[in-house]
């Protein structure tokens, strides 16, 4: 990990003005939260192809629809409570049933948004959106992977849900590292226990696997920045390689991450799992690193739990 | 091919309602109440209006239509079947499982069909971003989307009207199929909505009204929105639910229910005799 920090949101809108420039056929779309989502970069450059729809959700997300049906590519972006909440229906029914290529970025997701509090802390994203048929839901973890995965997207006519944060998190991959859609990235071979991590969490997991080797405690993390679809053989090959296996998330226990991983093990290997998560509450105002404490999904809880099971 | 006489479209307009009535009753299902109430309006987009060929249904600089009102299924399918998108046989299989006819129009199923719909009020913010799509590659396409007048009830309606007089979408225009009735009752009693034409007026839209059962007049309508620059059109329609079936006018009961075999005959022949 570098000393370098960037939220995934600024990646997100750094890479998005490149592509910009190099894909005339993307449209940009935000509700009234540009400078936030970071779509302000590209709406700066290229002002007729940025539509702001002000506080509208559920018309952000039809209109989108509506130039993808055109033949345009939309980058749909606002919180994530407001994109998969408020209009849930609008992806459902307008986005997903009709298969059509609208790419949701959607910022602000989970408790690390600090300081505004539950309602904006969006923690059943990814619950509501993998449950939607047709539409890939990713969650990535730094720089590097976002940069990539929103220029990997504009590839294919796939719905998509991008969970990014708020949160400066480190660089944690080199220029060089190779991504694919559907793969988890392994980070070391430790067979003590796999940490299975997404989002900001991935950083507090590598930090828990550096605690614990000192502790001569071998643990494997493995970055599911692809939600769906999941990368069962990653998942299988862990449970027969570790013996113990957790997942951690900023998101509800119900539904996201953990879930994932549970319902693969329990139809093709079953093995017991421990979920890191918010636990089936909502989230509350404080400062995002503080939170991560609040809510046990930092590295020191990370470490006391694989300490306590293991 | 642009049909341009008035009795012609009168009569395509009364075949389309005789399938509809056909449709619903072989799937002892459906909506014909709200699909009658349409049928004008259709066969003048379908066969006057828009700039389509039924052999290129992908075709990029077509004209759109989002039939938001998606419980109106009926009558856009038998529409398209008219207009020779596809073959009037599968008219026979709405609803049916294995058809490509759903119970509310599917874009990836049915040739024509430019938007899927169901879930009310959000046809019009997809009709504005095929608008806006259009705007911006100079293409001089028009969109055309059809709303219920209960269904304006729904929020997302006023997003997208906003949104449509903000991008100065002339090449938009919505219908509204204003036949006074939603499931429960009469709009006013229902959800209190009155003053349609002077909510889309605020909005920023410029309105019409016309009588929706009068082809010439809704041809009327259609021309002078054409020739409005830099607003949205909305032609208010006043319409009767159930029309042409005098045992369904103007009965909300008649939303969503099948004609048993008495009643099927009895609507078939008023049809005939018109």
């Amino acid at each position: 990990m570098k000393e370098e920090k960037i939220a995934t949101r600024q990646s997100y809108g750094e890479i998005l003005a490149k592509l910009g420039e190099k894909n005339r056929e993307i449209v940009v779309l935000d509700a009234d939260l540009s400078s936030a989502t970071k779509t302000n970069i590209f709406a700066k450059q290229f002002p007729e192809r940025f539509k702001n729809v002000g506080i509208a959700e559920q018309n952000l997300m039809g209109v989108a629809a509506g130039l993808a049906t055109y033949g345009k590519i939309p980058y749909v972006s606002t919180f994530a409570a407001f994109a998969a909440g408020r209009a849930y229906d609008q992806i459902r029914s307008s986005i997903c049933y009709p298969k059509l290529n609208v790419k949701i970025c959607a910022t602000h997701a989970g408790v690390t948004v600090g300081e505004d509090g539950a309602t904006h802390q969006m923690l059943e994203d990814l619950s509501l959106m993998r449950s939607l048929p047709n539409i890939q839901v990713f969650s990535p973890s730094d720089d590097t992977q976002t940069k990539w995965l929103i220029e990997e997207i504009s590839k294919n006519q796939e719905p998509t849900y991008v969970r990014l944060g708020r949160l400066a998190t480190p660089i944690i991959y080199d220029k060089k590292q190779k991504f694919e859609i559907g793969k988890g990235v392994q980070h070391g071979e430790g067979t003590d226990a796999t940490i299975f991590a997404t989002g900001v969490t991935v950083e507090q997991s590598l930090k828990a696997q550096e605690e614990l080797e000192k502790e001569n405690i071998h643990v494997r993390v493995i970055d599911m920045f692809t939600i769906k679809p999941i990368d069962k053989e990653m998942i299988i090959k862990c449970a027969k390689e570790t013996k113990k296996l957790i997942t951690v998330e900023d998101h509800s226990i119900i539904g996201g991450l953990g879930s994932s991983v549970c319902e693969v093990l329990a139809e093709e290997y079953p093995a017991k799992v421990v979920r890191m998560g918010i636990k089936d509450r909502f989230g509350k105002s404080g400062k995002a690193e503080q939170l991560l404490k609040y809510f046990k999904i930092d590295s020191r809880a990370i470490v006391e739990k694989i300490k306590s099971i293991l | 091919m642009k049909i341009t006489k008035v009795e012609a479209l009168e009569e395509i307009a009364r075949e389309i309602r005789t399938e509809i009535i056909e449709e619903v009753y072989q799937a002892q299902s459906g909506h014909p109440g709200g699909s009658l109430s349409c049928s004008d309006i259709l066969a003048v987009l379908y066969f006057n209006q828009m700039n389509i060929d039924p052999k290129k249904p992908g075709a990029k600089e077509r004209d759109r239509f989002v039939l938001s009102k998606g419980h109106g299924a009926a009558a856009l399918y038998a529409t398209l079947t008219r207009k020779g998108y596809f073959d009037k046989e599968l008219l026979k299989d709405f609803r049916k499982v294995e058809s490509i006819l759903q119970g509310h129009p599917d874009m990836k199923k049915v040739p024509g069909v430019d938007m899927s719909t169901g879930s009310l009020g959000q046809g019009l913010s997809v009709a504005v971003g095929m608008a806006i799509g259009s705007k911006l590659d100079s293409a001089g396409c028009r969109v055309y989307c059809l709303v219920g007048d209960g269904e304006i009830e729904e929020g997302q309606i006023w997003e997208a009207a906003m949104c449509a007089s903000k991008n100065k979408l002339d090449n938009l225009c919505v219908v509204v199929d204003h036949n006074g009735l939603q499931i429960d009752g009469r709009i006013e009693e229902v959800a209190g909505l009155v003053d349609i034409k002077e909510k889309f007026e605020s909005f920023g839209f410029y309105t019409l009204t016309v009588d929706g059962h009068n082809v010439e007049a809704l041809i009327g309508a259609f021309d002078t929105a054409k020739h409005k620059k830099d607003m949205p059109t909305v032609i208010i329609a006043n319409t009767i639910k159930g029309k042409g079936v005098s045992f369904m006018e103007n009965k909300a009961e008649w939303h969503g229910k099948a004609p048993n075999e008495e009643e099927y005959h009895q609507a078939i022949e008023e049809l005939k005799a018109r």
